[in-house]
Parts: C-alpha cells; structure tokens; sequence
C-alpha cells in the first residue's frame, strides 16, 4: 500500500475504490473479488469431492449435487479465472507497454463492476430457490427442464452481465496495446504477457458475442415464451450447442493464452535469458488463436454430425498440438543454457511443462473422434480438461500472484511459504486428477452425483479427495502468506533483482501516473538491455511536464447496479406483479447513467510537473 | 491538438476524429465494437436459417411479407445513411448548422423506418406470426427486433449528441462523438441490407 493510501480513512479508501478508473487499483479489484470466487468455487469443489469419498455416499445428494456441481465449473471459469486473468492484464500490460493508463479507463471500470454485479447475481441464486443445475454448458436440453426454481435464469441473465463486462475489458486492451505503447515499443519488441493479452482481447471480441446471443435465447425461452430450443414448436436444441461451443473452445484459449503469457515472462526472468525463439512465440499464440476458432465442435462429435463433420473437426483440433508444441519446446530452451533461479513462480513454471503437456496429450486422444464415443462425458473428460486448466490455467495464476504481488502492493511475499504452496498444491493436483483418467477409462460417468461399490472405483474416488484437501491446504497457506505479507519486507523497483521488462523500472507500487517521463524503448526486454549497458533507469522519451489524468466516476458502478436491478426484475416478472417495473427501472438507471455520461463533459485533470518531482523524489526514498 | 483548443475553419483539422488521442481511440475501439456486433448479428442470421421454415403451423415468410413495405422502409434506411454521409461531411469543413441539419433528416428518415417497422409487427401478430407462436416467429422478431432496437439506440443517441451540442458548436472532443455515431448508423444499414436478403427476399421467393 502506497503511503498515500495509508493515511486515508476506511470510508475514503473505500469509496477511493467504487469510483477508481485507475488500472492499477482496478487490478487489485479484479485480483480481490476473483480470489473470493475462488475460494467459492474450490468449496464447493471440496463438497462435490466429500460426496464422492465412497461409494453410496449421500452428504449431497441429487438436486445439490447437481447445483453445487454447476456452480462449480460456472464460477471458476467466469468468476474466478477470468477475472484473476483480467487482474493481471490490468495490473501489468500498461506497464509493459510504458503507458500511463489504459485507452479507456472509465470503460475499464464499468467492465469490472459489470464483472462483479454479473457474479454476485448468479451467486444470489443460492438464497432464492436454488442455484442453477444444468451443469456449466447448460445445454438446453436440461435447462429447459429445470423448471423447480429459477436457478438457470440466474445463469443467463447474470452470465450475461458479466460477459458484457468481459468483452468490453477486450475491447479496452486492444485499443490500449494498439494505441498506447511508449516510443520504440514496435510490435515485435512487446512483453510476451502483453502479446497474449493482445491475442486473448482479439479472442474476446469474437467468442462473447455468440454467448450472449444463445444465453439470450435460453432466457427468451424460459422466461418470455420463445421457441428457439423447443422442439414442440420447432425450436432446436443443437443451435445452443454450438453457440456455446463456438463461444466455448475459444474461451479455453483466453483463459490459456494469457496463462501462457505469464510463464513466459516468468522463464525468461528466471533463466536470466531472453526468450528463446520470441518471434515463434508470437507466431504459434496468433496460430492458437486462430485455429481456435475452427474446433468448437469437437466438444460434439457424439451428436451425430455425421462422419464428414467429425472427420474435418478431428483434424483441425489435432493440428492445435502443433504451435503449442512450438511453445513447450521454446520454454524449454529458454531454460537450457540459463542461469536459473528457483523462486516460487519458477517452480510453478517448471511444474506447468509436465502437468500441461499431459493435458495436451489426453487433448489429442480425445480429438481422436471415433475413440470419443468411449471417453466422452466420462471422468477421462474431467481429467483432461483439469490437467489444462488446473495444470496451466491456474498454476499460472498462482505463478503470477507471487511474480508480480510486489510490484501491485509493493510487498515481498515469503518465499519459504510460496515453495510450501507450491509443493502442497503440486501434489494435491496430481493425487486428484491423475486417477480419474482411469476412472474414466473404467467407466465412471461425469456429473453423476454417486457410484456403486464394488466396480474397482472405490481407492481412485477416495485418492482423488484426499488430493483436493492437499490443494484447500496450499490455499489457506498462501492465504497467510498474504496476511503476513502486510508486515513483510518491502519491495525495490526492481523487486526480483532479475527483472527485463519495463513495470520492473518503476516503483512499487507504481505512482498514480505510473511513468513520470514515457520511456523510450530500444528493443525487446527494454529494462534489461539498459541494465547491461551500466544504466539504472530508462531513457526517457519526453521531457517532465504536467501529466493529463482521467478523473474518477461513480457512474460504471451505478451502470452495472442498474443492470442488477433488471435481472431481478425479468426473472420475477411471470409471476409478480412487481417483476417488470423493477426490470424496466434497472434498465432506466442503466440507460439514465449512460445518458449523464454522454451529456457531462469529461476532461480529467493535471498533475503539475512541481507535484510529479516531489511523488518521485519520495518514491525513491521509499 | 488540444481538446479545448477554440478552433476556426482554417485550424479545424481534416480528420477531426482522431486528431486527440481520445478521439483516436475512440475511432479504433468503435470500429473494434462493430467487429464485435458483426459476430452477434452473424449468430443471430445462423439461427434464423436454421429456423426459418419451423412455422408450427402458422403463417410462413412466403405468406408474411409485403414487399411494398418493407421496400419502403428500406429506401428510408439506406437514404439515411447518406444524408448522415453529409453530415459528417460538413462536420470535417467545420459547418456546424449544416452538420446539425443533416444529422436531424437522418433522425427523421430513421424514425420513419422505425415507425414502419413497428406497424409491420404490428400486422404480423394480426396475422397469427408471434413471438412465442413459432421457433420461426422466435428467431424473426429476435433478428429483425435486434436491428431495430439499435435503430432506436441509434436515434436517441444522434438526438442526444445534437441537442447537447446545439450551443457551442465544435470542437474536438465532440466531433469524435458525432463521427462514432455516425460509424454506427451505417453499420445498422449495412446490417439491414442483410436483413432485406436473407429475411425478405429469400423469404418470399420461398
Ligand atoms: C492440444 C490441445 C487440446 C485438444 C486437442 C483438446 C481437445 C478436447 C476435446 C476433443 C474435448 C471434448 C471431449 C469430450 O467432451 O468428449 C475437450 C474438452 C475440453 N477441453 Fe480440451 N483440448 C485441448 C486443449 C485444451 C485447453 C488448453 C483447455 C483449457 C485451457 C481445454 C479445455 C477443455 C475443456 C474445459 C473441456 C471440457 C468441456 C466440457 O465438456 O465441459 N482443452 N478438449
Ligand atoms: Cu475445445
């Protein structure tokens, strides 16, 4: 916490924070509010696994089950991962580029609160009926059916706030790394953080729309009378299929890409080299990308496509293999011939090649179209998909939490606690998720809330569980690494001594401008090449001078509230009275709050020069 | 270029939208935004040809719809697209009055689509073609409803940027906002041109 920030009191720093457009603070909004679903999301994990200790098990049965397991898979992917990603694009990529904000602050603001209203709706669900139950794809098919509560339009109308949100974080961070980067920042000297963000953003832009279209259509269905997914009236269940998938496949890419980004970083700090083969980084992250789009439908060869269809998509899935394999081998260049230095993300790093590449393999076999008939919906699915996304996803997120912790709060995190969490987790996720490949293989169906003794399925359920306390307990270790972090040593500029890229050049935390003077950039790893050249700082780019800031707003929070507001309302409006004046005043506010910006003109404000040389001179001290 | 700067004909630059750095972002996000637009409506059409013919029993396309009218209304659209061109054009030779008058057809034009659109619905539900009758009737009025409902944003939107300018005239902060603005009323013609295809003339052929 900057000294500036301690000396307000908790009113002012809480409504310091409704009302910030700034990106770092927004960050630590995202970083804060993504680790609370977190923490959601790996209970109920926790519960889903104590029901499946033994065989017959009844401490959650059927509906809950289903509920508990629904909001599981929901809430990690969009409210905890997504957001933990958002946390480190906000916090890092304008610094990477040495720019002094994002293009869009007030955007970027209005992104997360609709991020978090979005969530906390879909959570409220839990206290109203019940939440929803047709699993995280919520294929039409059940979701129609699921007629006891409301628990589903809690899905489709909170998951659409919040996509909102995510799509206009997208949007932001095109415009920013398009529009933003310091002088010399060329393309081809961008971080590889910043490079997937760019890529992720791209992905964003093109798969929410076609989510937003079919959870439209899912609440059409459920709570207007539409037909789109009623086979009785000509509906066509399949149509949300693929809207979900075209939307689906790539968001494993925006969640991996970014993930990827990260360990980039992390590897070449670490090894103390510059990335091995950049350029084919950059390459092989477009190529995902883009190929990402084309192999929705391998999540749907046993629908019956017919054997043409299953074939093309069987190819093109297979061929992703190709330029992440690029990747591993890059990574693993990096390190060789370094000169490596085992902190805390390095291990999360090293440990990411193995666990991913398994995830990888499963990935291809499952692409295998005809052998899917035998793994599909079983816990060889499970397996595959956690190996990536636990085993990438999620180790680069915790990697990131210890890399880049001290530049966000300027607090060093202990590293002896960091190792023990890394190595608690390491191995709970191997105990947990190695076996239940051959749960799958042996049958044991997914989403199916128990088993039956006696079918060899016992010890590989009952191993499973043990590993998900082993990964609750390196949670709650790093927990208190973050407590105690508030006493702990204090973070330099340069905080890992080993930094390359320029949020490494400036304070931590960084001051509300960021760059007192925009750097100039001459080449890739900005701050390392001054480094070898004797210098301690970047050359800077323009001459001190007064520096334009946005001014702060409320309105995004009001905005995203509004939107809150009518999701109650037209989930109630069939059988209430006050159902649709309380959608119709949501939407007022929102549109009203949307009018008050477009009319009141914005200009931010100044920091005078006098004011920047004082901020650095205690900066430096600091 | 400074956003407050008082600015004369002579000093107003050629591309006043992105003369700042807001202005230049705005430009680059919007047109980033349609991209994103292009993917929903895109899904929106997929679901419509793949619904089309799922009448349950009701009126079909082919007994539905006038051409008379929707040409009409598509005339309307597409003129308003060019005289929001005028606009923009005077809008860069500094021509506040001229901009502000050609921006008001454009609203009008645009309300009297709206206005056509509406009684076409209207007839339609006569007709036994609603929303909840048919997946047919579902993904028609969800395409050809989400078009218009960016007419009217669009409208209100022009309307806004207008009447909150009316006293001072340009500058650069606002000529981003009117070009933006007017970015988005082509982009809702242009999806109209698809619609008139794919809904009505391929619809009515059969
Ligand atoms: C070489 C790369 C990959 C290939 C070939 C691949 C292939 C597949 C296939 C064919 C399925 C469908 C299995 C079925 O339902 O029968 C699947 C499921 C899945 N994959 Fe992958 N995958 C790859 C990488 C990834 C990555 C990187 C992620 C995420 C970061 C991911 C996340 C998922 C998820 C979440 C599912 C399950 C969705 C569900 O049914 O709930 N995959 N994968
Ligand atoms: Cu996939």
């Amino acid at each position: 916490m900057s000294t500036i920030a301690r000396k307000k009191g908790v009113g002012a720093v809480l409504w310091d924070y409704l009302t910030t457009v700034d990106h770092k603070k927004i960050a630590h909004l995202y970083l804060i509010s993504g680790g609370i679903f977190f923490l959601l999301g790996g209970l109920e994990a926790l519960f889903i696994r104590i029901q499946l200790a033994k065989p017959n098990n009844d401490f959650l049965v059927g509906g809950l089950y289903n509920e508990v397991l629904t909001m599981h898979g929901t809430t990690m992917i969009f409210l905890a991962a997504m957001p933990l990603v958002f946390a480190f694009m906000n916090a890092v990529v304008p610094l990477q580029i040495g720019a002094r904000d994002v293009a869009f602050p007030f955007l970027n603001a209005l992104g997360f609160w609709l991020f978090f209203f979005g969530g906390v709706f879909l959570n409220c669900s839990w206290f109203l009926g019940g939440a929803p139950d047709a699993g995280w794809t919520s294929y039409a098919s059940l979701a129609l059916d699921s007629k006891a509560h409301h628990g589903v339009d809690f899905y489709t109308l909170g998951l659409q706030i919040s996509g909102l949100g995510t799509l206009i974080g997208g949007i932001n961070f095109l415009v920013t790394i398009i529009n933003m980067r310091a002088p010399g920042m060329t393309f081809m000297r961008m971080p590889m953080f910043t490079w997937a963000t760019f890529v992720t953003s791209a992905l964003i832009l093109f798969a929410f729309p076609p989510l937003t279209v079919g959870l439209i259509f899912l609440m059409m269905d459920r709570l207007f009378g539409g037909n789109f997914f009623n086979p009785a009236a000509g509906g066509n269940t399949i149509i949300w299929e693929h809207l979900f998938w075209v939307f689906g496949h790539p968001e494993v890419y925006i969640l991996v890409l970014p993930a990827f980004g990260i360990f980039s970083e992390i590897f070449a700090t670490f090894s103390r080299k510059r990335l091995f083969g950049y350029s084919s980084m950059v390459f092989a992250t477009v190529l995902i990308a883009f190929l990402g789009f084309m192999v929705w439908a391998h999540h749907m060869f046993t629908v019956g496509m017919g054997p043409i269809a299953n074939a093309i998509f069987s190819v093109a899935t297979m061929t992703i293999a190709v330029p992440t394999g690029i990747k591993i081998f890059n990574w693993l260049f990096t390190m060789w011939g370094g000169s490596i230095k085992f902190t805390t993300p390095m291990h999360y790093a090293v440990a990411f090649i193995p666990s991913f590449v398994m995830g990888g393999v499963t990935g291809v076999m499952l692409a295998a179209a005809a052998a899917d008939y035998q793994y599909h919906d079983s816990y060889f699915v499970v397996a595959h998909f956690h190996y990536v996304i636990v085993g990438g996803v999620v180790f680069a997120l915790l990697a990131g939490t210890h890399y880049w912790w001290p530049k966000m709060f300027g607090r060093m995190l202990n590293e002896t606690l960091g190792k023990i969490t890394f190595w608690l987790f390491f191995i709970g996720f191997h105990l947990t998720f190695f076996i239940q490949h051959f749960l799958g293989l042996m049958g044991m169906p997914r989403r199916v809330f128990t088993f039956l003794p006696g079918q060899g399925l016992e010890t590989g359920n009952f191993i499973s569980t043990v590993g998900a306390f082993f990964m609750a307990a390196a949670t709650v270790v790093l927990l208190i690494n973050i407590v105690i972090s508030v006493k702990g040593e204090k973070a330099p500029a340069d905080a890992w001594g080993d930094g390359r890229t320029l949020e490494w050049a400036i304070a931590s935390p960084p001051p509300v401008y960021n760059f007192a003077q925009l750097p100039l950039v001459r080449g890739l790893d900005p701050l390392w090449l001054e480094k070898m050249e004797g210098k301690k700082e970047l050359t800077p780019a323009e001459p001190l001078g007064d520096i334009h800031m946005p001014n702060s707003s409320f309105l995004p929070f009001i905005m995203s509230f509004g939107l809150f507001v009518a999701a109650f309302g037209f989930t109630y409006h069939q059988e209430t009275a006050w159902g649709l004046p309380v959608g119709i005043l949501g939407l007022l506010i929102t549109f009203g709050s949307m009018f008050l910006r477009s009319v009141i003109d914005d200009h931010g404000f100044h920091i005078h020069k006098e004011e920047v040389l004082e901020l650095e001179k205690k900066g430096a001290n600091a | 270029m400074h956003v407050e700067e008082k600015l004369t004909p002579e000093t107003f630059p050629a591309a006043p939208e992105r003369a700042t750095l807001e202005g230049k972002n705005k430009f680059l996000g919007f047109w980033l935004f349609l991209g994103g637009e292009t993917v929903l409506f895109a899904s929106l059409f997929a679901t419509y040809l793949a619904l089309k013919d799922k009448t349950n029993g009701g009126p079909s396309g082919e007994e539905l719809f006038q051409m008379p009218i929707v040409f009409m209304a598509t005339m309307l659209l597409l003129t308003s697209s060019l005289t929001s061109v005028y606009a923009i054009y005077h809008m860069k030779n500094f021509d506040f009055q001229k901009m502000q008058l050609w921006f008001g057809i454009t609203v009008l034009l645009g309300a009297g689509f709206l206005a056509l659109e509406i009684y076409e619905f209207y007839e339609y539900v006569h007709e036994g073609h609603k929303f909840t009758s048919s997946a047919f009737g579902s993904a028609f009025y969800t395409l050809v409803g989400t078009h218009g409902a960016h007419v009217a944003f669009g409208l209100l939107w022009i309307l806004t940027l207008m009447i909150r300018n009316a006293k001072r005239g340009l500058n650069l902060y606002n000529a981003p906002k009117f070009y933006v603005a007017s970015l988005y009323w082509h982009f809702i013609d242009v999806v109209w041109v698809f619609i008139f295809t794919v809904v009505y003339l391929m619809g009515m052929v059969g």
